[in-house]
């Protein structure tokens, strides 16, 4: 593999060693005083983040910083429409500057798979448009792997994951329910039909307009990030209907199996798409999310680029 | 003015038919025959083996000149349109400034005459600055030395029911038709493809069909409604095919053209993400490409028109939602009409593509010295292809100055030789004469 540019790239055999690799890393850096290893010394990853995304940013950073890697931030923001330099200069740029991995954020989908065209090092697509969000899939199925049992050499099999809400412009969940199925889970999408895209009927998953049917089935609710901007754009009508129908609180919780785990890729809007009593509670992996989002990115970092060393 | 000339040629087949020897003299065809004897000194023209069709007309070009010259002048695009086989070229009228007023189309028709290749006709806006508030100076450009008769806000639909109404009533005062992009913006904000299985995945916002078939049919019912003309830009959907045939079935008074990428293209190009295979409307599915070939051959939809939109290469370099939607497709049309047009045997059918590419564009444009057919007495103005021939597509080697084709490294049937407008050749061994 050259570049990670959709989660669909991934076979189920490297979907799972992935996961593995990430459990490995996480393992020999237990304990450790230095969280530091030396596998990719020399290498320069360059951050090429065109959207505001602190957290992402610095995921990727410390996950390159981790393995001994050089790493460039290049945030260009609004630079290629306002300063006139193309995403293809930039690119060509980085060629210059002897780039081995380009982790790309952007506004616009599919600009990774321009930039794979205009650039000989890896390229991690660290989140374009409403298409794709692949690491962050891997974080979750390897939070997923993790709190449910499992370990290594093992996939998701038969876990039934249900993700709820706006779909339609979520990058996270289209890069879910691709991986989530390469690895043997079955998807529930719940949302109104405003905000499922066209054409899920022929997507892995199953559709459900309904929470309350599909929690009792649940081993996982992972919660998406509501927009107040899409309700002025007429996709649901109120902010309190929308938390109504779709929104997950305590009560609903209630309807959980017993090991069921409640997930957010963040940042969250706490009362809205979930209460903060759930967001807070032991069910929840929000923070655990982000401390494997780092692992995994290692994970990634390291098999694009530590591999052919 | 050039100096008129006079010319035989020889050995010609007429839209594919037998071959016979032409007399070009004064600008028109003076005569048609076997073995025509002239004297000597005029110039001859071996065209054994070419068939000969009217000039081309292309009811839909983006020649861009005045405003983006960078991305084609009204030059660039004439040479490109003689290479193609075109004898005249409808330029629309989304220009900067916007061709509204009897100034700017008298400009654009100057400089055209003065390049002299094609005739340039200007389209003129519906809407002043194509804002889709107030009609402009329709009446005005009518009367122009260009003689307006085709209104568009093409890259706008005009979305006001009321403002199209009056529109579509108010050109029926001098024979003028209002050629409407059918796009309903309130069902489209932010479309960048075909909206359906293949947008959800890539994750770019569709455009439903839906957004053209509510225009086409609300239009089709205006225009019936005040008894005028309506002519459907680039048609690009299986829907909106029915919904002409059921129009036309009402004997409502409206033409529809399809582009060559319509007819050759779909949606899962876009699956690259490069925007040269982004264009508004977008390429559909499979289906809708069969529908549009099927509407072509039974009349359904009336002529080929290329929506020609040259971009300067920075503006198709970049990332697909940055892109500015748009291909170039002159030089590339007769092909793809032959293409279109013929049957699983190979024989191509050249009395339908001259009806679509000539003689029903020059009728929806009142062109009265196009699309006459090769009659003794007509304008000379006709172009001669070699279907032996065929081009393979280097977007480097395209007179536009857009190279943004799709068509690159694809081998095109059919090759233009000739193209002759009013007797004077402006192309000659596929080449421009200046
Ligand atoms: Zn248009």
């Amino acid at each position: 593999m050259t570049h990670l540019l959709s989660a669909a790239d991934l076979s189920p055999e490297q979907a799972v060693e992935v996961l593995d690799t990430a459990e490995q890393i996480e393992n020999s850096l237990a304990g450790r005083e230095i969280k530091k290893l030396p596998t990719l010394r020399g290498r320069t990853v360059v951050n090429l983040f065109y959207e505001d995304s602190t957290r992402t940013r610095i995921s990727f950073e410390l996950a390159a910083k981790r393995l001994s890697a050089d790493v460039i931030n290049f945030s260009a923001k609004g630079s290629s429409v306002t300063k006139g330099e193309s995403l293809k200069d930039t690119a060509l740029t980085l060629q210059a500057m002897g780039a081995d991995a380009v982790v790309i954020r952007h506004s616009a989908s599919g600009s990774p798979h321009r930039l794979a065209q205009w650039v000989e090092g890896s390229v991690v697509n660290a989140g374009d448009g409403t298409h794709e969000h692949p690491t962050q899939a891997l974080l979750d199925a390897f939070t997923m792997r993790k709190r449910t049992g499992r370990g290594p050499g093992d996939d998701l099999a038969g876990l039934n994951v249900t993700i709820v809400g706006d779909v339609l412009h979520s990058r996270v969940a289209r890069s879910n329910v691709l991986l989530l199925d390469t690895l043997g889970a079955n998807v529930t999408l719940v949302a109104p039909p405003t905000l499922l895209p066209v054409g899920t009927e022929s997507w892995p998953v199953k559709v459900s307009y309904d929470l309350d049917a599909a929690l009792p089935k649940s081993d996982v609710v992972m919660m998406l990030r509501v927009q107040r901007e899409r309700m002025n754009a007429s996709f649901f009508p109120t902010e309190r209907e929308y938390s109504r129908r779709y929104g997950l609180d305590m009560a609903r919780v209630g309807a959980l199996g017993p090991d069921a785990i409640v997930m957010h890729p963040g940042p969250m809007n706490r009362g809205m798409e979930i209460a903060s009593d759930v967001a807070d509670s032991a069910r929840s992996t929000i923070v655990e999310q982000v401390a494997n989002g780092v692992s995994v990115r290692m994970a990634v970092l390291y098999l694009l680029l530590g591999g052919k060393a | 003015m050039t100096a008129q000339t006079e010319w035989l040629i020889k050995g010609l087949r007429p839209l594919g038919n037998d071959p016979v020897d032409l007399h070009v003299k004064d600008g028109v065809i003076a005569a048609i025959g076997q073995d025509l004897v002239l004297d000597n000194d005029i110039q001859t023209l071996d065209a054994t083996g070419l068939v000969g069709l009217p000039g081309l007309v292309d009811l839909h070009t983006h020649l861009r000149e005045p405003g983006r010259e960078d991305a084609e002048t009204i030059e660039t695009g004439s040479r490109a349109a003689a290479l193609g086989g075109y004898t005249a070229v409808h330029a629309m009228a989304n220009t900067d400034p916007v061709a509204d007023t009897a100034g700017v189309v008298e400009q654009v028709w100057n400089i055209g005459r003065h390049v002299g290749l094609v005739d340039v006709i200007p389209v003129g806006a519906v809407t002043t600055g194509l804002k889709g508030e107030r009609l402009a100076e329709l009446g005005a450009m009518a009367d122009s030395a260009a003689r307006v008769r085709v209104f568009s806000d093409d890259g706008i639909c005009v979305g006001d029911p009321g403002l199209m109404r009056r529109a579509l009533e108010y050109v029926k005062a001098f024979d003028g038709v209002i050629a409407q992009h059918a796009e309903d913006a309130r069902l489209t904000g932010g479309a960048q493809m075909n909206e359906g299985v293949l947008s959800g995945k890539l994750g770019l916002a569709g455009w439903p069909s839906v957004a053209e078939e509510s225009i086409i049919a609300r239009d089709c019912l205006l225009a019936q409604h005040v008894g005028s003309r309506l002519h459907v830009c680039h048609v690009s959907t299986a829907g909106s095919v029915e919904l002409i045939r059921w129009a036309k079935s009402k004997g409502i008074n409206v033409t529809a053209e399809v582009t060559p990428h319509h007819l050759l293209l779909t949606e899962d190009l876009a699956e690259s993400y490069d925007p040269v295979y982004k264009v508004n409307p977008p390429l559909r599915r499979g289906e809708d490409v069969d529908a549009l070939r099927e509407a072509l051959r039974d009349g359904t939809i009336d002529i080929i028109a290329t929506d020609h939109a040259p971009h300067a290469v920075e503006d198709k370099e970049c990332e697909w939602a940055y892109a500015r939607p748009g291909m170039v497709g002159l030089e590339q049309a007769l092909s793809i009409a032959i293409m279109t047009l013929s049957d699983g045997n190979g024989a191509v059918d050249w009395e339908s593509i001259a009806r679509v590419t000539s003689i029903d564009p020059a009728r929806i444009g009142q062109l009265t010295e196009h699309g006459q057919g090769l009659m003794t007495g007509a304008p000379a103005s006709f172009v001669l292809v070699d279907p032996a021939q065929s081009q393979t597509v280097d977007p480097a080697r395209l007179a536009s100055k857009g190279r943004n084709t799709p068509y690159a490294g694809l081998e095109l049937p059919g090759k233009v030789v000739a193209t002759f407008l009013r007797g004077t050749p402006t192309v000659l061994d596929g080449k421009v004469t200046k």
